[in-house]
């Protein structure tokens, strides 16, 4: 078990946006976590990334508390995060928001190598390497957030709907891309996102969470052929 | 035809202590947000660090650099000190504007500090070097080498600043943190200590600009100076005239600036200077609401 999550509740102010969430994803894992608009998905990968306070329980990342820790600290211990809606910085170049993601590590060269395996994986990057982030279209963006992430050369990565706001065809290629890396990389991923089936079709786990609660966990497969996931969260 | 020489050399002099006082502002502004008016006072603190360091080593260059130095910490010690907890207390419907009233709070603060420590005690920087214009075919230009020393140190910090930010890895991290202070920590970067450099910088471009400034003009400080109030509200228009976000943009702001009050002081009225600023602040912002170097997109900043 290398991401350990346990009785976790984080408020805002009133509200209970997540509500004794357990949960345990093994390390090389894609695990999505699914459910509906507000259900607290987002509150759960931010307080994982150190980003929200939280109010009681545990999360450990191999041995490191992930709760009480700055970002980042966090990013030193392999923990990446892309936050909601195309984390990019629109005033830098996309050269630029990939070199930031790997500025810590203080290494010229070893950060142009992991660059250059990045553009392998999105080209579309590459080609627009000097241009302001500002000007990409929004699956490019997402790309170069994912690719952010990447230079860093993280272990566990937090993925927040990813597919937001984009097309079909560019949420399954980004979607693909997400799969190839996890096993190409060996990543533990936690894909958090509102489009159930596209997440699930190349997730190894799924978790439900209905209203800041878990409603159920299982493997991708079974929470697939699941009637009443179907019916409430696939649509069908 | 002379006249018109000198007048574009005093307004290019005076508008580039200016573009030193725009820059510190914009410096303080791209990396934190936040409107330092505070920024005349550690300029007039500085300015009095160099005047004592002169006394101590009777050379106005090494006072210059520790101005420059203790410039910079001390305006380091502002951030980690007070707007560091402001910018982390801070979540209420004021949270954009506290900081920058806190500014003008430290504002009073330093000169009720500087006036009890140093009111009353004659202090004159004199030029390090000739402020006596050159001669050319019997006319005495106001081009002097002090007035050189001035523009070329203002180009150097300009030029030297604008590498750092837009070439090196600190410059990215500087920008990063800025702009989107929580990508800029998800990527890893250490936002609160960039942010005390972007104000550690910021108070050495203030410290020049009085270091510079005060030999050029009468030489004298005193506590409740006028001039140093001066500097930070047309350090400030300048800043506003180009943009706010680019030191490029606060270098033409501020000699734009220069140029114009020099001509209208010389043709038109001395009396004037004032109500100039603010109208050329207003055409500008008229004709070029983001300023001569300002993008075009807003931005929820
Ligand atoms: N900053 C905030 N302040 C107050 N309430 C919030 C805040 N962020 C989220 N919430 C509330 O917490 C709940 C969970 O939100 P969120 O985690 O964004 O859900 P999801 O990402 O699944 O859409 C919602 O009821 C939402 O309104
Ligand atoms: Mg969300």
């Amino acid at each position: 078990m290398t991401l350990i999550v346990s009785d976790l509740c984080v408020d805002h102010g009133a509200i209970r946006a997540v509500d004794h969430v357990s949960m345990k994803i093994e390390q090389g894992q894609l695990a999505a976590v699914i459910g509906a608009n507000g259900a607290g998905k987002t509150t759960l990968l931010r307080a994982l990334s150190g980003l929200t306070p939280t109010t009681s329980g545990t999360a450990s990342w191999q041995g490191h508390n992930l709760l009480h820790a700055k970002p980042e600290k966090l990013v030193r211990f392999g923990v990446s995060h892309v936050s909601e809606g195309k984390s990019v910085i629109p005033e830098l170049s996309v050269e630029e928001n990939l070199n930031l993601g790997a500025l810590w590590r203080r290494n010229a060269s070893e950060a142009k190598e992991t660059r250059q395996r990045i553009f392998e994986t999105f080209p579309r990057l590459e080609e627009r390497s000097t241009q302001l982030a500002d000007t990409l279209s929004g699956g490019e963006r997402q790309m170069l957030a994912i690719g952010r992430a990447l230079m860093a050369k993280p272990q566990l990565l937090l993925l927040d709907e990813p597919s937001l706001g984009l097309a079909p065809l560019v949420i399954a290629q980004i979607f693909q891309s997400i799969r190839d890396l996890t096993t190409r990389m060996g990543l533990t991923v936690v894909l958090v996102e509102q489009n159930a089936m596209s997440a699930l079709e190349i997730a190894d786990v799924g978790i439900v969470l209905n209203l800041g609660r878990v409603a159920a966990t299982n493997s991708a497969q079974s929470l697939i052929a699941d009637p009443q996931v179907r019916a409430a969260y696939l649509g069908y | 035809m002379f006249t018109f020489i000198d007048t574009v050399i005093i307004g290019l002099t005076s508008g580039a202590v200016y573009s030193l006082m725009a820059i510190s502002l914009v410096l303080v502004w791209r990396s934190t947000r936040v409107i330092n008016f505070a920024q005349a006072g550690q300029a007039l603190l500085s300015t009095y660090i160099g005047y004592s360091f002169i006394g101590l080593f009777d050379s106005y260059w090494i006072a210059l650099f520790f101005a420059i130095v203790l410039g910079a910490g001390v305006s380091a010690l502002i951030e980690i000190l007070f707007m560091r907890t402001l910018f982390k207390r801070n979540t209420g419907p004021i949270a954009g504007v506290a900081p920058i009233i806190a500014t003008l709070g430290l504002l009073g603060l330093i000169h009720g500090l500087i006036g009890i420590f140093m009111g009353g005690k004659e202090a004159i920087i004199r030029p390090p070097v000739s402020n006596v214009g050159y001669t050319i075919s019997g006319h005495t230009l106001a081009l002097s080498p002090l007035k050189l020393v001035i523009v070329s140190a203002v180009l150097f910090l300009m030029i030297s600043l604008s590498f750092i930010f837009t070439k090196t890895n600190i410059g990215l991290a500087l920008r990063a943190s800025a702009y989107s202070p929580e990508i800029a920590r998800l990527a890893g970067v250490k936002v609160d200590a960039i942010r005390t450099l972007g104000w550690a910088l910021a108070g050495a471009a203030g410290a020049a600009a009085g270091m510079l400034q005060t030999p050029n003009g009468t030489g004298a400080l005193s506590p409740d100076s006028l001039e140093f109030s001066l500097l930070l509200v047309l350090g400030f228009i300048a800043a506003v005239i180009g943009g706010l976000e680019s030191l490029v943009g606060a270098v033409i702001g501020g000699l734009l600036l220069g140029l114009v009050l020099a001509f209208v002081i010389m043709y038109v009225s001395a009396t004037l200077p004032f109500m100039t600023a603010f109208l050329l602040l207003l055409g500008v912002l008229l004709v070029r609401p983001q300023g001569i170097m300002g993008r075009k997109v807003g931005r929820r900043a």
